[in-house]
């Protein structure tokens, strides 16, 4: 009997540290009762309806439904915009691991994390989507449809949502205190990264090859044999600015996660980060400007598409490559900051005009979404920011643990040479 | 489903990067091939058609499809221009005739069955398969409801039931292939036409009828079958008075099967899953080597800004 009190207050004071953030329950609750929470809940709750709606009459009940347009914002948004914005995870702990700019390293951390909810929350914008959503596994277990490009995307998102769980991994032991899982969690780093970089590189182009089957219907200025590039390309600075981004906010809001250091360093990681995004950013618009001209399409640029193009491209590509080089040089950190949002919006607007506004261009009747649509998105997204708030609130992502060593990664190097 | 493990080697690779490393077989339908030799396929006349929409009455009646609204013998709804939906697979349009001023002219659409289909190799889990006898066809049982076939399709094909929770369907014409066209029979859509406007027949039959048509009327008729080439060439095929841009029929559409587009994508991928583990950890090994000779000479690298 006494055991049985004793395991309870141990399973109770687990709880109160682990999950109440050290508080008891009513404490917590009260401490829930916060501006944020509070309009973040009726976000939430105005969407639910609508997203059961959705299941329970179909996707005629939240969307346009239109046999011309049969892709709603849940995938222009969630899947198109989503995995871009996503690409944090490959590119920090390819850049700390394998291009060896270890000063980088505290940002590996959150950037897996948000790279992880990214493509997470991809996959249930997809399940919203998909007409017979219990189906999803299917291109996985038993229907090959191995001459499409989306075959190669839904076995690519699946295995790198896996990889990404398992680079964040040692932050769930750490967090539960299992050190023996969290030293073979680290022991297979080096080897996930590259796994990572590699779906990676094959995803985020192939999400741009999709529309490469329709060359009819995308206008000329968007359609290009070189999509697939752009995509990828483009993916790089959507996730530099998206970390810049992130951490802009939870520095701010959620500073006390932060380890003292990391705080201090942030501001020089930031313009180091502005820097490549910049760089980034200028070669695809000098991708983009041979991608022009290889087809041919300089007279297009005088119609309201071409001029919607220009502002794309001259507005949200050209320009935020100069202010993030200007951030830099002038060492002004809110500037690469704001940068990194305004990128974030041009690639939204970028992924929107090849997923839904350039797509069918030469039909007379156009729909582009319907209100609810955008109601769900945005509950969906805000369910998101708060599943990220929830886990950074608890799991060590801004600061090291303290047995970290450098020499684990060594080890990990040699453990996934050894497999691979 | 039993996958043996050869069949399951096979499936990874092609997962990793569809028909690498070994090349694997590309999907039967769009595969580089000149077309099942014996395919069926149809061949509308325009000149012919007179917008009675009998063809449409027949495909309501042999594939079940719900009562529509307003009835078949009401030709009111000419006065829109339509597309296939969810719930007709075939529908009558009428365009101005620009050859005879207040006249119209007449085209029924559906499905063009092509011979390499878009839809086909949109579709992630071969839901959609081009039969040897020529039908494009629709398995029920596999599809997730992805829709990237109807982005796919240059012709504005394929419907979906979007107000049906729980088993929506993609929707389009079969060329009667369950009912009909697999049994020996011709679809209902050909047999219920009053005008004769469509024949049924052995592609490569049609053609020489098409041609035939053209070479004994060339006053009558413009010098091309639509679909001979387009898209790589399709099953149904149509002969017209007019030129094709008048009546919908998309022109610009170009002759190459729809596969092609993405097929060079698809080749490159082995490459990428070879070269880049090789080159990603080259990169490591290097940027190892260049810290331990830094340590070495005690230099402790400030090189914040370096990397991009
Ligand atoms: S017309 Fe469209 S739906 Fe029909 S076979 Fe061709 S691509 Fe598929
Ligand atoms: S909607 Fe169905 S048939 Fe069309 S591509 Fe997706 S899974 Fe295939």
């Amino acid at each position: 009997m006494t055991e049985f009190v004793g395991k309870q207050k141990v399973f109770q004071s687990w709880v109160r540290e682990k999950l109440f953030l050290g508080m008891n329950l009513k404490a917590y609750l009260k401490n829930l009762i916060k501006p944020f929470n509070i309009v973040a809940g009726i976000i939430v709750l105005v969407g639910l309806p609508f997203i059961v709606m959705r299941y329970a009459q179909g996707l005629g009940a939240v969307t346009h439904a239109s046999q011309d347009q049969p892709w709603s914002l849940f995938l222009s948004w969630g899947l198109f915009t989503g995995v871009p914005l996503a690409a944090t995870g490959y590119i920090m702990a390819s850049a700390v691991y394998i291009f060896g700019q270890k000063q980088y390293h505290p940002m590996v951390r959150p950037a897996v994390l948000t790279g992880f909810i990214g493509y997470f929350f991809a996959v249930m914008f997809l399940l919203v989507d998909l007409g017979r959503p219990w189906r999803l596994p299917y291109p996985m277990i038993s229907s090959f449809g191995t001459a499409s490009v989306l075959f190669l995307v839904a076995w690519h998102v699946a295995l790198y949502l896996s990889t990404q769980f398992v680079e964040f991994c040692p932050a769930v032991f750490e967090w539960l205190g299992a050190n023996r899982f969290r030293r073979w969690a680290i022991a297979v780093t080096v080897g996930a990264t590259i796994f990572g970089v590699i779906l990676s590189t094959l995803h985020q182009s192939a999400l741009g090859a999709l529309f490469l089957l329709a060359p009819g219907k995308l206008h000329p200025l968007w359609y290009s044999e070189f999509i697939p590039l752009f995509f990828f390309v483009s993916s790089i600075f959507a996730g530099l600015s998206m970390i810049i981004a992130e951490s802009t906010l939870t520095s701010r809001f959620l500073k006390h996660r932060y380890s003292p250091g990391y705080l201090a360093r942030l501001p020089d990681l930031t313009l180091g980060l502005g820097k490549a995004a910049s760089f980034v950013l200028f070669t695809y618009f000098g991708l983009k400007i041979v991608g022009l001209a290889h087809g041919h399409q300089w007279d297009l640029l005088s119609t309201t598409y071409g001029r919607w193009f220009l502002v794309e491209l001259l507005g949200f590509v050209l320009l935020p490559s100069f202010l993030f080089a200007w951030g830099v040089r002038s060492r002004s950190v809110g500037l690469v900051r704001f940068t990194a949002f305004f990128t974030i919006l041009g690639i939204a607007v970028n992924r929107l005009n090849v997923s839904l506004f350039a797509l069918n261009w030469k039909l007379p009747h156009r729909v582009f979404f319907y209100w609810k649509e955008f109601i769900v998105v945005i509950a969906i997204i805000t369910i998101e920011i708060l599943v990220y708030r929830w886990i950074v609130n608890r799991l060590p992502v801004y600061r090291e643990h303290p047995g970290y060593r450098e020499s684990e990664f060594e080890e990990s190097f040699q453990t996934s040479k050894a497999i691979l | 489903m039993k996958i043996s493990r050869r069949r399951f080697f096979k499936i990874a690779a092609a997962a990793g990067g569809a028909g690498i490393l070994g090349k694997s077989k590309p999907a039967r339908g769009v595969e580089q091939f000149t077309g099942w030799p014996d395919r069926f396929g149809v061949l509308t006349d325009l000149t012919r058609c007179v917008g009675c929409r009998s063809c449409e009455a027949a495909c309501n009646e042999i594939n079940k499809l719900p009562q529509p609204k307003v009835p078949f013998e009401d030709r009111s709804v000419l006065e829109k221009e339509r597309r296939a939906s969810a719930e007709y697979y075939t529908y009558v349009n009428r365009y101005a005739d620009p050859k005879n001023k207040g006249q119209w002219v007449y085209r029924k659409a559906q499905c063009n069955h092509c011979d390499e289909p878009a839809c086909a190799s949109a579709c992630l889990v071969k839901a959609l398969t081009k039969t040897p006898e020529g039908p494009v066809i629709w398995n029920e049982k596999v599809c997730i409801g992805c829709r990237y076939c109807m982005t796919a399709c240059p012709f504005y094909v394929p419907a979906y039931e979007y107000s049906n929770a729980f088993s929506p369907n993609l929707v389009k014409c079969t060329m009667c292939y369950d009912t009909r066209t697999s049994k020996g029979g011709i679809p209902a859509c050909v047999e219920a036409c009053p005008m004769e406007a469509m024949t049924f027949g052995k592609r490569k039959d049609l053609i020489k009828v098409a041609r035939k048509r053209i070479m004994d009327r060339p006053d009558k008729y413009t010098d091309h079958i639509y679909g001979e080439h387009e898209v790589g060439g399709t099953c149904w095929l149509y002969i017209s008075g007019v030129p094709f841009e008048e009546v919908g029929l998309p022109t610009d559409v170009g002759t190459k099967p729809y596969p092609e587009f993405t097929r060079g994508f698809l080749s490159m991928v082995p490459a990428v899953l070879v070269v880049w583990p090789a080159l990603l950890g080259g990169f490591y090994m290097f940027t190892k080597n260049r810290e331990q000779e830094t340590e070495e000479e005690e230099v402790i690298p400030e090189e914040k800004e370096e990397w991009s």
